[in-house]
């Protein structure tokens, strides 16, 4: 494997066991609502980390707090110690132009693709560097090719995303999150929304990723590929973490009686 | 008094015609130009989360959907240059103000063209394209424009065919375009039959030219990497089958 198609494998932190990306007592509501109830969570480099959970639990607004796509309520995200997002110089919320260039360290693969439909999957991958990095066209259509070449798609990179499977599309997508070389890259429920025999090939990339040292969190209901790949399984009830556990333990022998329900119905 | 048809072929060929048809085109491209710009200011005011943006925007909306445009056209020409000395010089032509006043006629109803645009785009969208760190910008111009000009544009080309006919109305205010040149010449002929088929055949010409052109523009919003046939052919003649093979 070409260690320059790896990203995410920047310098080594100073303290290995630190984390890269932790939150502490994030909250948020929605119409008085309260969805995450001061959420403390956290993965070191390197690691994958699986979020189970049943659904309106809140594991959606964590990754789109996380990803600063909205305004936490209250709570600290840090990347390598640096807090991200939150309030800015002053005590004002930070402009939409700062969070954006934060949230280039974050990369994010959604349920439902979001591919452009207006691109080709190459130029759906090349956009970010583009007009994010300012990287030169050509450039950034050989990265383009390089990334969906390891998602296994070179062969579709002129198809639009309407021409591809489902399968295919989130394979671009992860190529598009990848090619941004993320420090962390959070996975929202992304076989979801895929056909059963297509669900097989994006775990399979997915998998991959994780071999190579990427930083993942996935919201998932693949309980077989939390098992395999994950490093540890979180549960999410109603805005809390119920249990954390390394896989064999949260699966066969869960603490608490809220996971041994979930597990039940799951299985 | 019988169709002269050699009076009709005079007409069709005369100058006159083509240079009030061009006026013609010209107000309502340019009024589009003017309506499609004022209209997308409009439409991200309505759909800002910002209160006097929104109420801004209604309100513009609301006046001018209720003024007629003739009695807008009216008031540019005839009222403006009273208030505004600045009005009352040569460069102040009833071209100029043609267009202005059918442009922000016309602004209100291309803001709502553009807003349900802008409103059926997925949510998503927007999503993955700040995900990116796209700054806000970028979102619009890279993600979201290009899939609203997509939605917009069949729409839009009604509403270009509207201002090419209303365009007629600037004849109050003495713009030589193509219907006020028939008129003329009616006045002088009385051969009504005649000039008004020629108008007719002109009116005819640009709509189709029209639809040409925007029939050409949506292929190119087709987003699909193959040629594709302008109607689905499902079950093709055995002749054809070999032209409808993907490139
Ligand atoms: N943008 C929003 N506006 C209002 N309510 C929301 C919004 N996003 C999520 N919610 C609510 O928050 C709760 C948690 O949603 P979500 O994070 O999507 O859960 P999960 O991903 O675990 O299924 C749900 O009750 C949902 O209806
Ligand atoms: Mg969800």
């Amino acid at each position: 494997m070409n260690s320059q198609l790896i990203p995410g494998l920047g310098p080594a932190p100073a303290r290995p066991d630190a984390p890269v990306l932790e939150v502490r007592g994030l909250a948020k509501a929605y119409h008085g609502q309260s969805v995450l109830k001061s959420v403390d969570f956290s993965i070191r480099r390197g690691q994958v980390k699986a979020v189970l959970g049943p659904s309106g639990s809140g594991k959606s607004t964590m990754l789109r707090l996380m990803a600063l796509l909205e305004p936490a309520d209250a709570g600290r995200i840090l990347l390598d110690g640096h807090e991200l997002g939150g309030l800015g110089a002053r005590g004002k919320p930070k402009p939409e132009r700062a969070l954006a260039r934060e949230r280039q360290s974050i990369g994010m693969v959604f349920q439902r693709f979001n591919l452009f439909p207006h691109l080709t999957a190459a130029r759906n991958v090349a956009l970010g560097l583009t007009a994010v990095k300012g990287t030169h066209h050509r450039d950034a259509h050989d990265q383009a090719m390089a990334m969906l070449e390891r998602v296994g798609l070179a062969h579709r990179a002129g198809h639009y995303p309407s021409e591809l499977s489902g399968g295919q599309q989130q394979r671009v997508a992860i190529a598009r999150a990848l090619v941004m070389n993320p420090t962390v890259l959070l996975f929202d429920e992304p076989t979801s929304a895929l056909d059963p025999e297509l669900v097989g090939e994006v775990l399979k990339v997915m998998e991959d990723l994780a071999e190579d040292g990427m930083t993942m969190i996935v919201v998932t209901h693949e309980v077989r590929f939390a098992r395999r790949v994950a490093d540890e399984v979180t549960l999410f009830d109603e805005g809390v973490i119920v249990e954390a556990a390394a896989p064999d333990e949260f699966f066969d022998n869960p603490h608490h009686e809220r996971t041994r329900r979930f597990l039940s119905h799951v299985h | 008094m019988e169709f002269d048809i050699g009076v009709f072929l005079q007409q069709l060929a005369s100058p006159d015609y083509a240079k009030g048809a061009l006026l013609s085109v010209g107000v309502a491209v340019l009024a589009l130009v003017l309506a499609t710009a004022i209209g997308f200011a409009l439409a991200l005011g309505k759909t800002s989360g910002t209160r006097w943006a929104q109420a801004t925007a209604s309100a513009y909306i609301w006046f001018f959907r209720a003024i007629p445009a003739l009695l807008v056209l009216l008031i540019i020409w005839n009222a403006f240059p009273q208030l505004f000395p600045i009005l009352r010089q040569d460069w102040f032509s009833p071209f100029l103000a043609a267009f202005v006043g059918l442009g922000i006629v016309e602004a209100a109803f291309m803001a709502e063209i553009i807003r349900s645009a802008l409103l059926s785009v997925d949510e998503g969208q927007y999503l993955a394209a700040r995900a990116l760190g796209m700054a806000p910008a970028k979102v619009m111009a890279k993600v979201i424009l290009p899939q609203v000009v997509r939605i917009a544009l069949p729409p839009t080309g009604n509403e270009f065919i509207g201002l090419v006919k209303f365009s007629s109305l600037a004849s109050v205010i003495s713009l030589q375009e193509l219907l006020t040149t028939a008129q003329v010449g009616v006045n002088i002929t009385f051969r009504y039959a005649e000039y008004y088929a020629v108008a007719i055949i002109y009116y005819l010409a640009i709509v189709t030219l029209l639809t040409l052109a925007q029939n050409a523009v949506e292929k190119k919003f087709l987003w699909t990497s193959r040629k594709a046939p302008t109607r689905p052919a499902p079950a093709q003649a055995e002749g054809t089958a070999t032209e409808g093979a993907p490139a």
